[in-house]
Order: structure tokens, then sequence, then C-alpha cells
């Protein structure tokens, strides 16, 4: 495989998450709705309609535009892309052709193996979703909910250079999407679609071999199966003496292979054109400006200054960085906290995140505040609690929404250090158990761990770990 | 004098202080149109009845029991004290283009004869919020595709009320013949390319084709998204003042209406047109026709009788203070219509493909069971002949290897035919007018049968019109006599963007001049 170098670009859709649709004022979400449940005569096309565009869904492919480097166009249009479906009942996709939204820009990918892929896009369009075909029966079944849910188009240059980095690229764009509020990103949903077009080439070389286009892939898994399936499909082809035609293939999720759709000699005519039933979008500098003041610190960018401002190992950076509600959390936590970020880092990732992943939520959902992090690992500091008791805090909190404090008062789980109380714990332990004791005395001095557990059990877990571990020395010795 | 003889302006009037009642009224119009209207458009007409050359045939759909409902209720309202609104009681049609919910929307086309719309469009709303009292739909050029009413799929296609051996003209010739013929005061139609104008000047009435925007397109059955405007149809300058003033204005609806504010277009409709600068080009009194092959131009004088109308308005309007500006250019005037049969036809093309035989309207009865076999079975059979040469044409001329040549090269000419405009309008240049003088149409109304079937030629009616869609200025046409053979002729003044107002004084001072003169008091004879 080392001979040949795999050149891949991807075209992926975005559903916006929008309250409405893009030309009408339907609800834009119907994945709870049985179908043709939200639609009206202009989403479904009804003699007379007009479209009237959502500005929303203007501003939120614009912040996306912003967030990928690309240049917000002043002026954009848009125009109709023709053709016959069943689920495209005006018999045209109102789309953006030559003229739109944005134009240029790139996503960077930090790869697992350390350097960095620049992956560069053409161009950043928006546009209405058309409704759904399903074949049930000999029949043909459509549901329109779908129609004029407002899609974003970005495609990239022909960058990628494995199905790794595909997989990767489809992971940034989820986080990035997520992190700026514009589409709820989940694949299972549609929300995120790509179409990858993927060719192989001699390494070295500078020319672009016919690609073939895979389909319906729609989970970051199966991009990165499709792919490898094809690049390996290609190069037999070619090893085997053959050529690579420029075929249109479907991705199986279910058996794990790739179908052939259809050749692809020429292209289909759209015969685009303008659409005269919307102005042209203008963005004025104003506006420009307001949609950059929103624009937030990208993942990347905060990915590198938690490295350099915190410290922290990119491991940590990363996953801290993987949604930005995480981010904001942790960083809140550390500023309360006031010292070793590396420490709220760990207790973040190790206890937090495991908290958010049980119970579904986000970081910015939790009932177990940042500053009350910071609480827990102070009075662990503090040595008023141990580390276990600080653990079980987090889940006290999040269950009742008190304070640290306030539940280590109530239920009394202060750090036991009385020297008396814990002596007194011991000696009774001790004279509990005589065997234990010859045990040890016997020169076992092991089971001194046991005893430990025992007097961790009587304390409620609250004596103090090396007091305890001190005095059972001194009085097990006697 | 008979109540369906009034004007829209009068009947109102009457009704809003419960001189005449809205039933009363209604009543008069359905006798009316019970006697000169004879058996309405429909699919399966037999061809020979030799009735059917002595009646209007304007309706498609007439609606007597929606529309006595209306009624009924506009009288409760002034029994009440209550104010029905401007249009009260004043019975009116649609051009069967609109959507009316719950009510049959054909478009002329065997493709939506089974469609009943579940929504009304906006301007039939404003109508009906404003007391009018709709009668029903009329006739058409199927999907408006002409300028005699002749492609219709619903035949008997309307007639000329002057003359009902001649069409009406069209596509509103259903709208403009029924206001002529006294079958309901006030009409709603739309225009693309002359098709509120054209009509109203061969049928004697007053029609206006309003600034692109001015009025809400929505429910509006499209033909050239960028080029149709709903307008009025009626029996004079009052009239069409008072239905714009319901028709007009924003609707969060249609994106492209124009979000200004709309003048009370009857307030100052009496001021006079001292000191207005009106044009005149030479332009627009020779008909050009391009050779097919060589796309050399022919140029012929329009008809004598049709000119000296013109100039015998301008005549008028000089007397009453006028500025008349003679030889303005408006070079581009002769690409009208080329550019027409390219602009329209893409526009048009893509707004058919919605008519497929899946949702709605006609589906072929054969079983198919291949779906491309639906869809091209369906169409083949829905669609009429005009519907089907805009297809084929609009899809040749937006294909990716001619778009560069026809359609793009086209929207290049129709700026520049937008610049004729603004360049004699503009009020620092050179001619400063406030309006352009020019016949509505080349000829008078032409015998059935005559034009129809030479697409080019019917296209040539609107050489006077169709420059105005494409600029998206407004226009007006205003009856200004009758030629030698009884048939009426209209004249038209174009304005700048958003000038009906002013378009409607120059048309009341004319009005109001000639009000005296002997063919004002001709009324058509239908028997």
């Amino acid at each position: 495989m080392s001979e040949y170098e795999t050149i891949i670009g991807l075209e992926t859709h975005i559903q916006l998450n929008t309250t409405t649709k893009i030309f009408c004022s339907c609800k834009a979400d119907s994945w709870d709705d049985p179908p043709n449940s939200n639609i009206c005569p202009v989403c479904t096309g009804l003699p007379g309609v007009l479209p009237v565009l959502n500005e929303r869904v203007v501003e939120k492919g614009a912040l996306l535009a912003a967030a990928m480097q690309a240049e917000i166009q002043p002026v954009s249009y848009f125009d109709r892309k023709n053709y016959f479906y069943p689920d495209l009942p005006k018999g045209y996709q109102i789309s953006q052709y030559d003229q739109p939204l944005a134009r240029g820009g790139f996503l960077d990918l930090p790869m697992p193996e350390g350097y960095t892929r620049r992956v560069a896009i053409h161009k950043l369009h928006i546009e209405e979703d058309a409704g759904k075909t399903v074949n049930e029966d000999g029949q043909r079944l459509i549901d329109f909910n779908r129609c004029g849910v407002p899609l974003v188009e970005m495609v990239t240059g022909p960058d990628l250079r494995s199905a790794e980095e595909a997989a990767q690229y489809l992971m940034r764009l989820r986080q990035l999407l997520r992190w700026l509020g514009v589409s709820e990103a989940d694949m299972e949903k549609g929300h995120l679609r790509a179409d990858a077009n993927v060719s192989i080439r001699p390494e070295g070389a500078d020319y672009l071999n016919p690609k073939t286009e895979i389909k319906n892939v729609n989970s970051v898994v199966s991009l990165r199966d499709a792919i490898n399936a094809e690049v390996e499909r290609q190069i037999n082809q070619v090893e085997g003496g053959g050529q690579i035609e420029a075929w249109t293939l479907d991705w199986d999720d279910n058996a794990g292979v790739l179908r052939k759709m259809r050749s692809k000699e020429t292209e289909a005519d759209y015969r685009y054109f303008r659409e005269p039933d919307l102005l042209p979008v203008r963005i004025d500098e104003i506006q420009r400006e307001e949609i950059l003041a929103e624009l937030p610190e990208l993942p990347l960018e905060r990915r590198a200054r938690f490295v350099e401002q915190y410290e922290l190992p990119e491991y940590d950076a990363d996953i801290l960085t993987g949604e930005r509600g995480l981010s904001d959390y942790f960083e809140t936590a550390a500023a309360t906290y006031g010292s070793d970020p590396k420490r709220v880092s760990n207790w973040v990732m190790n206890d937090v995140l495991r908290l958010i992943n049980d119970r579904e939520l986000l970081a910015e959902e939790l009932r177990l505040t940042p500053e009350h992090l910071a609480e827990i690992i102070n009075l662990v500091d503090a040595s008023t609690i141990n580390t276990s008791t600080g653990k079980s805090l987090l889940e006290k909190v999040e269950d009742s929404g008190q304070s640290p404090a306030e539940i280590v008062e109530e239920e009394g789980l202060g750090v036991v250090s009385d020297e008396d109380a814990i002596r007194e714990i011991i000696v009774s332990v001790i004279e509990a158990n005589p065997d234990q004791v010859a045990t040890y005395q016997s020169g076992k001095t092991t089971i001194v761990g046991w005893f430990v557990g025992q007097v961790m059990k009587q304390s409620r877990g609250k004596a103090d770990l090396q007091l305890t571990r001190s005095i059972l020395e001194e009085l097990l010795t006697k | 004098m008979q109540i369906y003889e009034l004007p829209a302006d009068m009947l109102a009037r009457l009704i809003r202080t419960r001189e005449i009642s809205a039933v009363e009224a209604l009543e008069s119009v359905l006798g009316r149109i019970a006697e000169v209207d004879g058996r309405p458009g429909s699919l399966n007409s037999s061809d020979d009845d030799p009735e059917d050359n002595e009646r209007v045939h304007a309706f498609i759909n007439l609606t007597p029991d929606r529309a006595r409902i209306q009624a009924e209720e506009i009288d409760r309202r002034t029994a009440a004290g209550e104010d029905p609104g401007p249009l009260a009681g004043v019975p009116f049609t649609v051009k069967d283009i609109f959507c009316v919910k719950d009510t049959p929307s054909t478009a002329g086309s065997k493709i939506l004869a089974n469609f009943v719309a579940p929504y009304t469009a906006t301007p039939v709303s404003r109508m009906e919020a404003a007391g009018g009292v709709m009668l029903g739909k009329v006739n058409l050029d199927e999907f408006t595709y002409g300028s005699s009413n002749e492609s219709s799929a619903f035949q008997p296609s309307p007639r000329n009320p002057w003359d009902l051996t001649r069409v009406p003209g069209g596509s509103s010739g259903g709208s403009a013949a029924a206001v002529a013929a006294g079958e309901g005061m006030l009409s709603l139609g739309t225009d693309t390319a002359g098709s509120i104008r054209q009509p109203a000047a061969f049928c004697g009435v007053v029609g206006m084709k309003p600034t692109y925007g001015r009025v809400s397109r929505y429910g509006l059955i499209a033909f050239g998204s960028s080029l149709d405007c709903p307008g009025p149809v009626a029996g004079n300058v009052t009239d069409a003042a008072l239905m714009m003033n319901t028709i007009a204005g924003p609707d969060k609806r249609d994106g492209t209406a124009a979000n200004m504010p709309v003048p009370d277009y009857t307030k100052d409709l009496k001021v006079g047109v001292r000191g207005m600068r009106i044009g005149l080009s030479s332009e627009y009194f020779r008909i050009t026709y391009f050779d097919p092959v060589t796309g050399e131009f022919d140029q012929q004088p329009i008809p004598e009788e049709i000119e000296s109308a013109v100039l015998s308005a301008a005549g008028y309007l000089a007397q009453m203070g006028a500025d008349i500006v003679e030889d303005v250019p408006m070079p581009h005037t002769k690409y009208g219509v080329p550019v027409y049969f390219v602009v329209s036809r893409v526009e048009a093309a893509s707004n058919l493909h919605r008519y497929d035989g899946v949702k709605y309207g006609y589906r072929t009865p054969d079983s198919v069971d291949y779906l491309p076999e639906l869809y091209r079975k369906s169409r083949a059979e829905g669609f009429g002949v005009q519907s089907k040469l805009r297809i084929l044409m609009g899809m040749y001329v937006s294909a990716a290897q001619y778009s560069e040549q026809y359609y793009n090269r086209a929207l290049r000419v129709r700026t520049l035919i937008r610049n004729d405009y603004e360049e004699i309008f503009d009020p620092e240049g050179e001619h400063r007018l406030d309006a352009l003088l020019t016949p509505t149409t080349p000829t008078t109304a032409f015998p059935i049968g005559e034009v129809y079937g030479d697409s080019v030629l019917m296209q040539y009616a609107d050489q006077f019109t169709v420059p105005a869609n494409h600029a998206g200025v407004p226009g007006l046409s205003i009856p200004a006599g009758f030629a030698g053979d009884g048939l009426p002729i209209g004249v038209q003044l174009l304005g700048p963007d958003f000038s009906e107002a002013k378009l409607l004084q120059i048309g009341m001072a004319y009005e109001m001049a000639t009000q005296g003169e002997e063919w004002r008091r001709q009324i058509p004879r239908i028997e």
C-alpha cells in the first residue's frame, strides 16, 4: 500500500439548529414527530407560495463561516437547483451556487501522530433540505417534514490524505459545530452528513486521478471504514491493470460494503439560475462585526492556551476542550481553586467527566458547579475530608444541589483527626480480634492493612489515615 | 342605470350609507352575469355551440353561494353601525391564477383543474377584508401564457364584450371582459408582460401594473417570478386607485414585497398635471420584428388611429398645463420581447416543475411502474401546448452549455432596458420626466383565431408593455377612444418606481378632460 497516496475531499451537510425552517415558520426539528406533521403550503411547494428567508439561518451560517476563517461575502444569492424527485416538492431546491455566503477558509486537524493537517474549504453555502423517501411494501412513501430544514453545505479541497484524517475532520467539525451552538451535530439524526470523494495516486505524483464519490456516510466509523474499503478497491483495481471510473458509491453500513449507485460520466445539469423569489442576502459591515463579536475562542485556540497557561499535558487540554461547556467548567474551577490547575484537571477528567457521562448531562447542566468542585478539592487539601469522601461528595452535591460544606456538616463527614477518638476505636478493634493480633505479632505485619480497614469501617471512613496507621503500629507492637 | 353599471367607488359609498344593500348589488351583478356570460369555461366543452359567439364567457368558476354569505355579512355589519371597509359590498372577480381557500384554483390548465387551494392569496384576502365580495374566478391564458385567452384549457375562452368575435386580450382577458361587461366592478389580474394593461386596452377599461413588489405575489401561481405583478382592472381611474389602496403594501409572506408605506391613492387624484413633464418616445410608435434567421430587425409604424389617440391624449395633458417632452430616447425598447422570450421562459419552466402528478393536480390515469414515466405522462397529458413551449424553451436557454449565450445575456440586456427608464426619470437628468405616454398596444383587439398558433406574433402584442416588466416600473392603461372598427384603444402611462399615485393623477386628469366626449358614453352591446 505504501506506494499509493490517498486523496480525499469531503462534502458535508450540516443541519442548523434554528427553531423554524429556512423559508417558513414550520418547526425545523421533527425527530420525534410523525411524518408530515411539520409542514405547510410553503415547505410543500403548493402553487402560489413564496419562500421568506429566516434571518437566523444567515446568522448561524455566517458564524460558522467566521469560525472556519472563511470570508463572509457582503452579498450572496440564492439559486434554484432544478431536478425532479418526489421528495422535492417544488421540483427545485433553493440553494446557493456561484455567489455563496462565504468563500475560502480552513480547518486545522491536530493528528494523534503529532502533525497538523490543514484542510481548505472551497465554499460554504446555505440551502434547504429536501424531504425523505421511504420504500415500504413496494410503495414509495414521502415525508415532507424535512423539507425546508436549514442546511449549510461545506466543501473541502482534496486535502485529506487518509481515512483517519477524514475521520478527524468530521470529529473536529462536529466539535466546532457544537462549540458554536449552530448545530446539534448529531450524526445519528442526520444533523451532520458527509459524502467523500476518494482517489489514489502514486506516492509523489502531483496530478489527480478520477475520483469516486461515496454517499450516505452517517458516522465517523462508517466514514473511516468506507474510505478504507474504497482505497483498497481502487488499489486492487489499479494493480490488476484496471482503471478507476467516476462512480457514485453507496455505503451499506450494515453489510459494511460499498455498492455502485451509478456511473457519473457527465454531471447532471441542474440549470441553476437566480431564485427570483428571494432578495440577495446582504451582510453589511455592522452585521459582520456583530457576527464576529459573537465568535467565541475556538476549540483549538483554547486547547493551545490550556497547554500554555495551565501547563497541562496536550492530552488533558484536548479532553477538556472537547466541549465548550466542559472547558468553561474547568477554567472556572481552576480559577476558583487558585493553584495547581493539573490537580483540577485530574478531578475534572476522572470524576466530573464520569458523572457527566453516567448521567448524560452537559457540563453546564451539572448542579455540581465548578465552584463546588474547587471547594471539595480544598476540603481534601485541608484534610477536612479524605479523598474518597471527596469523590463521594461529588455525587451527593449533584444529587442534592447543596454545597459541599453543608453536606460535610450535616452528615458529619469530616475527617476524625482527634488522636484520642481514633485510639479508642483501635483499642476496641484490637481487643475484639486477638487472633489477628497474634498473627501480626508472629511477624506477618502486612495484616496491618486489615486493621486499618476495620478502623475505617467503624469510623465510617472518617479516620485520618496516617494517624490510624501510626497508632495501630504502636499498639500492636506492644 | 342598473346597479351593476355603477363604479365601485360610488357603490361602496351607497352601501356604507345603506342606500343600497350589498345583497341587492350582488343580485344585480349575478343577474347581469346570467344574462351575458353564457356557459363557463370547462375542460370538456364541445366546440360548436353557436350561442357561444353571443356571450362573454369570462368565468371559469362562479361562486354565488360564497358571495351571498359575504354580502349578507356586509349588510349585517352596516346594519350594526360598523364600517365594512372601503370596498364594502363591491362585487369583484379574481383571475384564476390566484389561490382562494376552498375554491378550485386552476390557472386555466388541465393540470390544476382539480386543485382546490388550502389558503388564500394576500391580495384577495385584502380585498375581502376591505369589504369586497368575491364573485368567483375568471378565465385566462393557461398559466397566463398568452395575450388572447385562447390558450386556456377551459373553453369557450372569453370574448371581447365590444365585439364577440374578437379576443379580450390576455392573459387577464377574463378580468377585463368581466369589468367591461358589467360582471363585477373590479377584477384582480396579473401582469407579467402586459397581461393587465393589454386586455384593459382591448376591452376599454383601466388596468394598472404596479411597481414590482408593490403588491404581494403570495398566492399568485407563478409564471415569471421576477416579472409577475398583481394589479387592478377597473372601470375607471378612481376605482383602480381605490383597489390599489387595498391590495398594495408589505407582506411578511413575500420577501420581495416592498417594505414601504402605501399612500392613499384616491386622496390627491384630482390635483391635475400642471408642471408635470410627460414624455413621448418614437420607439413606442413603431413595431419592431426580428427576423428569426438573420436577427435583422424590420420596423413598421403602428396604425395611425392608435398613434393619433396617443397624440390627442398628449394634447389634452398639454392643455391642462403639462410639459410634453418629445423625442425621448428609449433605445432598448425593441429588445423587450426577445429578452422576455428568454427570461420568462426560464422562470416559467422552473415554476412548472412542481406539477408532476405526485402531490396534487392531474395524474395520468394509466398505470405506470416507473416514476419518470409518471412524470412524463402526467405532464404530457396535463399541460397545454403553451406550457410545453415555455418548458422546452426555458429548459434550452438555461442549460449549462447555452445559459451564457441566452439567459445571462438576456439578463444583461434587461439591465439596459432598466437603464433607459432610469435615465428619462432621473430628476437630475436631461429629461426629468414624471411619466412616459405611449400606446398600450400596437393594435386593437384581433379576431379570435387570427394570431393564436403563432406564438412569436402573439408575443408582439406585448411590445409596448413588456419593457416595464423588465424594469419593474409601474404602468397604467386607460381608455382613449375607439378605432374605426369600433374597438377600444388604450394609452399607457409609465413612471419611475413607486409613482403609481402620479400615474393615477395623470390618468384621472385625462379622464376628466374627456368626460364630455361622445365616445365616453359608449357601452358594449351584448345580445
